[in-house]
């Protein structure tokens, strides 16, 4: 008991929190973008599992990291315009689409892969982002190696929820997102072109998503492999609804959730007698668990997984 | 350019539109066939002479088909009332291991220990469908995240079972449960081949799902809350026990599916028994525009492109994950279809 609370005392753990939630800021971030303009991506699995692939693969062919993650966001947005073309301009169901879009996305990265790579007895690694040190801020006690240790893409997650609070918050553009996902009637009758919105809005959150996925194999690990984003996509549809849909929300909700993964991961080396893989599934009970407790309450956007037809109410 | 809804789909469009749906799915992969150097045609011709070339190969598509009717029925129950099921391969999952758990050390006669332990395997998919769609009946949670949240946690769980309480101690390399009773091992439908009469239960079973669907009030009351909650709520339908009988019959079938697999095919239970027929199972189901009898196509359809890639991929090289982006292309494509079968384009 005593040592499950000493962990709480270790500055690894308070640095590995951010690092976990780095990937799920910039999903959260992405399908939270995506569904304030009315249109749910559960493509957000595989387009993060293309980010991983591509990113990494951009710089095991001699790109430098930067490129990687450009080349992610960029592949994450082109099947993201996917995802947009099938439910914006179609109306087709967005449960349906966004299901293919991962199974379709995911299968491409593994079949590319295999194609492009030599894989031997281990997977193939890169030189990933490595941590900075901050000079002069990495040295003030505890707080130092804690914030000030992190990698770039680490302050580039923390960054983009400043600025996507405040582009949907207090800029005309952010007024106009929110509200086609509220009435997109309302938009047309103001002269503006919601199918456009909607569309740039799910394009853009797509490329947010690939590069949370890009995280995972240029800075957390420095490999690709199957199946390695492991429903962190999934979790983060389920972070939105708890954050209420607000990029400030969600970004406790991603650093709380990543505080239970890392404090999980730990509780395994020192409870003994319980099989790990009852700590493994703690972060997805959670996440049901955290949906349950906001469902009634959430201030889902109105007119969310309604197609917009024009002439049609 | 404007999309206007049919009055009336005529009959050949219901046909001819996952047909198109594959022809287009295919000719887009092969250029990712052809990206390998392969010729995308002797690619093909490898990948039906692999499934469907010898009486061995066509009995191994049908084993592979046979837990695929079975998750597309339970997508197709599922999707026609907008209950969005994307938990069979849990349910699949909790199925098997029920199965085998209870299978173990059944004391029964052969016949009636069969039809028990498929119950039981039923009963574990439809339990576990039953919590998400209780959590959206009485939290307003939607069912496709806690669906696809639980599949992990499913796995998970059938882990830590077998690497503990099940774990088979004769059983050398990856843990595995311990086997069913041999008494419970559902007969070969051909001899020396894999292929079970669990393929026969499954054909039943669509079936069954298309006799209960077109024919009974149950069947009935789902399509009109499929087509208008609000209607059939005014004509007195009760949409949450509708919605709460829906899920039980989709979770059982896909229950029933792992249930077959184990007693048909693999005997234990494993973590990895299942290349990801819960996902496929909604291809299936989409394929087969939500049709009974279409599912039961569409799986031997899926289950051709699974196992003749695998052939395909030993001959030429190109990575067996084709099959997969073969299989979500056909779910994109055949969207599409359905779109052009309910409108038509107007200038």
């Amino acid at each position: 008991m005593i040592e499950a609370l000493e962990l709480l005392a270790n500055t690894s753990l308070w640095a590995a929190v951010l690092r976990i939630a780095t990937p799920l800021i910039f999903g959260v971030l992405g399908a939270l973008l995506c569904e304030r303009a009315g249109v749910l991506n559960l493509g957000i699995e595989g387009i993060m599992t293309m980010g991983a692939m591509t990113g990494w693969l951009t710089v095991y062919m001699g790109g430098d990291l930067w490129t990687g993650l450009m080349v992610a966001a960029l592949c994450g947005a082109i099947i993201g315009l996917l995802h947009a073309i099938l439910t914006v301009p179609l109306g087709l169901s967005q449960h349906v689409s966004g299901l293919g879009i991962t199974l379709f996305a995911s299968a491409l990265a593994y079949y590319l892969y295999r194609l492009l790579v030599e894989v031997g007895d281990l997977p193939p690694t890169i030189e990933p982002f490595l941590p900075l040190d901050v000079p002069f801020l990495s040295d003030i006690p505890i707080l130092g190696p804690i914030v000030f240790q992190q990698t770039m893409p680490t302050y580039l997650a923390l960054t983009s929820v400043g600025v996507l609070a405040y582009v949907l918050a207090r800029t005309p553009l952010g007024l106009a997102i929110r509200m086609t996902g509220e009435n997109p009637h309302a938009v047309e009758a103001q002269g503006l072109n919601p199918i456009l919105i909607r569309i740039g809005a799910v394009v853009a959150g797509s490329a947010l998503m690939a590069i949370g996925g890009a995280f995972l194999t240029m800075a957390a690990f420095n490999s690709f492999f199957p199946e390695m984003v492991q429903g962190r996509g999934w979790i983060c549809i389920a972070l939105v609804v708890f954050a209420s849909w607000r990029p400030g929300k969600a970004l406790v909700g991603a650093l709380l959730f990543a505080f239970f993964d890392a404090y999980q991961l730990r509780l395994q080396t020192v409870v003994e007698g319980v099989p790990y893989q009852l700590f493994l599934m703690a972060p997805y009970v959670l996440s049901i668990l955290a949906l349950v407790l906001v469902a009634r309450r959430a201030e889902v956007p109105d007119a969310l997984m309604t197609p917009f037809r024009r002439g049609e109410r | 350019m404007r999309l206007e809804r049919r009055s009336h789909v005529p009959l050949y469009l219901v046909i001819t539109a996952p047909i198109v749906a594959v022809v287009i799915a295919l000719t887009l992969a092969a250029g990712l066939i052809a990206a390998a150097g392969v010729n995308p045609m002797t690619a093909y011709a490898e990948m039906l002479r692999g499934a469907l070339g010898s009486r061995l190969s066509i009995t191994e598509t049908l084993t592979r088909a046979t837990p695929l009717i079975l998750t597309g029925l339970a997508a197709a129950i599922a999707f026609r009332a907008r209950l969005w099921n994307i938990g069979g391969e849990g349910q699949f999952f909790m199925g098997a291991l029920m199965t085998a758990w209870v299978g173990h050390s059944l004391g029964l006669p052969p016949v009636l220990g069969v039809a028990v332990l498929l119950v039981i395997g039923m009963a574990a998919g439809a339990a576990l469908l039953a919590g998400p769609a209780y959590l959206r009946l009485r939290f307003g949670v939607d069912e496709v995240v806690t669906t696809l949240l639980l599949n992990f946690i499913v796995i998970l769980f059938v882990g830590m079972m077998v690497e503990g309480p099940l774990r088979d101690p004769m059983a050398f390399g990856w843990p595995s449960s311990v086997p069913v009773n041999g008494d419970f091992r559902l007969p070969d439908l051909i001899a020396r081949t894999r292929l079970h009469i669990g393929f026969l239960i499954a054909i039943a079973a669509a079936g069954v799902v298309w006799l209960i669907l077109s024919r009974t009030v149950f069947g009935t009351e789902t399509r009109a809350v499929g087509l208008s909650p609000s209607a059939a709520s005014f004509a007195g339908i009760s949409l949450p026990r509708n919605l709460m009988a829906v899920a039980l019959f989709s979770g059982a079938m896909a229950g029933l599916a792992g249930s077959m697999e184990v007693l048909g095919v693999t005997a234990m239970v494993t973590t990895t028994m299942s290349p990801g027929f819960g996902y496929a199972g909604i291809v299936v189901a989409m394929l087969a525009a939500l049709h009974p009898a279409g599912v039961v196509a569409a799986a031997i359809f899926v289950a051709t492109v699974f196992v003749g890639a695998d052939a395909m991929s030993r001959a030429t090289g190109v990575p067996s994950f084709i099959a997969d982006v073969i299989v979500a292309l056909c779910l994109l494509t055949m969207l599409v279809a359905l779109l052009f079968t309910t409108y038509r384009v107007r200038k």
